[in-house]
């Protein structure tokens, strides 16, 4: 244990510290133009691969949904869009979103950039793996676009993929190659984000410079860290499921496939458990809610303290809930699964379980709101989105109680209120987080600001807007209005108010969608154009803003590695000359300074 | 003052404690007193046990079903098991060997194993041989797809174990490459995964053996 390094402690030593003994990392040194940029083993560089694939392909993801949109509201601006189209976009939409944008821009993104940084390393511990983890993850990218070309097309089977109707004739894609490609691409993925998730946690645990206690990491590397174990536990799930599901399909087996007759002629297939994909699926499916969320929980946190300027409340108690609700999430799964038929027992258990991982998250809301409460707040765009994304975390996740409960998810299984729900609670509110994160790390990153007037607008459109598009939802899963109908015009158990509020939302998703271009222009053009930044622009707190070269450059921290002297939130501390003492700072350079009282 | 600390002693510290705050300053940045390597290997063990483990959930669940017929074990595969025994037992001698700074035992030894993994995916892939021209498809019945889906899933992690084996190998080899503690370390992390993967073929075998 590290902890032998306590031995000799004198505790009125004072605050001299031993000089830094910490033995140089082997760095990578890069020769040429293609080992810098492109075969890239800093963490920094890679993490820009991951957002720029990540965002690239998220965008893909967002142009399918406008397909979906008019579709549903406005069916004659696209005649080219059938049925099987609709239900191959559905598809893709959802499952791009959740792992290959989301997931990876959070893990694979702020988690490269991030981690090394904030925990005072060089680098990763596993840099080439590092590298290699993201060349595996953009073929993943590279096989689900593949997909869209081969005949048939990608697969329609919604992104839960659940057999037999994945891999049968009557799906899109899913006799074809296009449901052995998402398969294929998904394991994939799955390799890849096991060599990056490796270097994530060896990290954390092992390449913390002096003084960098787990209980001084910034909640931010908490969340990456405990969704990176919640991943590697996780993933397993879906690779198995994957493999099962791709011998199904292409060499007959019936792991998932039970027998069945298709268009009146009996498959070969014989006693498979399409149940048990579905519990495998949701072993993955739901952990993976939180994978998203809990570096969302973390970068928010850090976010609400630094344009507070005030320490985050409950830090401990913080810590322990992204580590509660991260247990807690392995033994929640069966909740997506109510309308498949399961023991009674079975639902009370997992209702039960659900409804206690909100006590966790509620103590999560509540000391965010606890850090702004007669805080010195500055409206920054980055504080905006992360004040945004605790209202929205709160709307999505009370409607998410509502579905936890049995008697309230049948009825509403399969609507537009589970639709509503889960954009809101694992699209809106992580994306709102993303936004702030990049708002707030842009000038580390470039050394310049995004434009504030820009940064503002697109708050305010994106933020009003998803509430535009999803409150209506809500209403319409009361009325009944089901999910993934390609059409519902004239379905005569909906009202038609139901399509005015379909083309009021969609014409809402248009723009909001189109004002993600300002955003866009605004990344690119800042880069070169935005106003300087300089040293640690925001006055925080934790160690990625102390580099010696803003942007940091190759090594992160110059020719020794910070010591750290205190947690990452001290933020007006009384006596102290300024209203925040970096990570790095000695005691004896604040002497002023008082003890916080938390 | 000698201190071990816990997982919730650890997570109860509060780090803005002036008197917390001096024993944070000395700490080292290092949770485990384990190498980075060490660790990274018991992450990816624990990974692949996973793996393994959710295959046998729904190997258990799946050979319920009235339609599950039992597959014969080929007496092939008592010796493909004994030849992965050997590989393993010889990576004890192996690891004595490096310890003792014996390379030149080392080397030839490390061969062995070599061979011997090659003698065991060669064997499985007889078994497959005998069993296909005996007439039990992997599609045939869920037994057989989980025969094949075992020997070829444990088959493949034993190819990566051959990858570092001969990064392994090179260490020992090339002696200008010979920095003694980093090449014990590399053949100490092999010998390990290589226990680790007999261990998880002995797990499999015997569940297709006793269910």
């Amino acid at each position: 244990m590290a902890a032998d390094s306590y031995e000799d402690v004198v505790l009125d030593k004072g605050s001299a510290v031993p000089a830094l003994e910490v033995p140089p990392q082997d760095l990578y040194h890069a020769k040429s133009f293609w080992t810098r940029w492109i075969f890239c083993q800093d963490a920094k560089v890679i993490a820009i691969q991951y957002s720029i694939t990540a965002i690239s392909i998220g965008l893909v993801a967002l142009v399918l949904s406008w397909m979906m949109r008019l579709q549903l509201a406005f069916p004659e601006l696209v005649p080219f869009l059938g049925p099987a189209e609709y239900y191959q976009f559905v598809t893709m939409h959802g499952m791009i979103m959740v792992i290959y944008l989301l997931t990876a821009l959070f893990l694979g993104g702020f988690g490269n950039y991030l981690i090394p940084l904030m925990v005072g390393a060089r680098d990763m511990v596993f840099p080439y793996v590092n590298m290699v983890s993201y060349w595996v993850y953009l073929l993943a990218v590279l096989v689900l676009v593949a997909s869209f070309f081969v005949p048939g097309g990608p697969t329609g089977a919604g992104w839960t993929l659940y057999p037999p109707q994945a891999i049968t004739s009557g799906t899109p894609g899913g006799d074809g190659l296009g449901i052995v490609l998402m398969l294929i691409s998904l394991s994939i993925f799955v390799v890849g984000f096991t060599m990056g998730g490796l270097n994530y946690i060896i990290t954390v645990l092992q390449a913390r410079t002096r003084g960098m206690t787990l209980m001084r990491m910034p909640l931010s590397v908490w969340g990456i860290f405990t969704a990176t174990c919640l991943a590697l536990f996780a993933f397993p799930a879906l690779i198995v499921s994957c493999i099962m599901m791709t011998l199904d399909s292409l060499l007959g087996t019936s792991f998932f496939m039970p027998a069945m007759n298709q268009f009146g002629e009996q498959l070969s297939y014989s006693g498979g458990s399409p149940i048990l994909f579905q519990h495998l699926f949701w072993f993955f499916g739901h952990p993976e809610v939180y994978i998203v969320a809990l570096p969302a929980f973390g970068i928010v946190s850090d976010l609400i303290s630094v344009h507070a300027r005030k320490n985050i409340f409950g830090y401990r108690m913080m810590v322990w809930a992204i580590v509660i609700i991260g247990a807690l999430s392995f033994i929640v799964w069966a909740h997506h699964m109510y309308v498949s038929g399961m023991n009674p027992w079975f639902g009370f258990f997992f209702a039960t379980t659900t409804l206690i991982i909100a006590v966790p998250t509620a103590i999560k809301v509540y000391n965010w709101v606890l850090t702004l409460w007669r805080g010195n707040i500055r409206l920054t765009t980055p504080m905006l989105f992360a004040l945004a994304f605790i209202i929205t975390f709160v709307n999505g996740g009370i409607t998410g109680l509502f579905l936890g409960n049995v008697i309230v998810d049948v009825p509403l299984s399969d609507t537009y209120f589970v639709v509503a729900h889960f954009h809101m609670v694992m699209g809106i509110a992580p994306i709102l987080v993303v936004f702030g994160a990049i708002y707030h790390w842009y000038p580390l990153i470039t050394g310049r600001f995004l434009h504030e007037g820009m940064g503002k607008f697109h708050f305010w459109i994106s933020f009003l807007g998803s509430y535009l598009i999803y409150f209506p939802m809500h209403y319409l899963g009361f009325v009944g209005v089901p999910r993934r109908y390609y059409e519902m015009y004239d379905s005569e158990f909906i009202t038609t108010s139901t399509t005015f509020l379909n083309q009021f939302i969609t014409i809402v998703a248009l723009i909001v969608g189109f004002s993600q271009l300002i955003f866009l222009y605004n990344l690119i053009t800042s880069a070169k154009l935005g106003k300087k930044a300089g040293k640690n622009p925001w006055k925080a707190c934790s160690l990625e803003w102390q580099t010696t070269d803003v942007p940091p450059t190759h090594g992160n921290f110059g020719k020794e590695l910070p010591v750290v002297y205190r947690w990452a939130y001290d933020f007006s501390v009384p006596g102290a000359t300024d209203d925040y003492i970096p990570q790095n700072t000695p005691p004896s350079e604040v002497s002023g300074a008082q003890a916080e009282k938390t | 003052m000698k201190k071990k600390e816990s997982i919730f002693q650890l997570l109860t510290q509060k780090p803005w404690d002036p008197s917390q705050a001096k024993l944070d300053n000395l700490h080292k940045g290092e949770t485990i007193n384990l190498s980075k390597g060490k660790l990274g290997l018991r992450f990816i063990m624990i990974v692949c046990t996973i793996f393994f483990c959710l295959f046998i959930v729904t190997y258990a669940d799946r050979m319920v079903y009235p339609d599950w017929q039992i597959m014969p074990e080929p007496l092939l595969l008592w010796f493909n098991t004994f030849v992965l025994l050997v590989s393993s037992v010889a990576f004890v001698s192996v690891q004595i060997a490096s310890k003792n700074k014996e390379f030149e035992k080392v080397k030839s030894r490390m061969l062995i194993i070599g061979v011997l993994a090659l003698i065991f995916l060669l064997g499985q892939l007889m078994v497959w041989q005998k069993l296909i021209s005996s007439g039990y498809y992997l599609s045939t019945n869920p037994a057989n797809a989980y025969f094949y889906l075992f020997t070829a899933l444990h088959g493949l992690h034993l190819i990566g174990g051959l990858f570092y084996w001969n990064i392994a190998v090179k260490k020992v080899w090339i002696p200008s490459e010979v920095a003694v503690v980093k090449t014990q370390h590399t053949v100490e992390l092999c010998a390990i995964y290589w226990h680790f993967l007999l261990a998880v073929w002995v797990v499999l075998f015997g569940l297709m053996l006793f269910s």
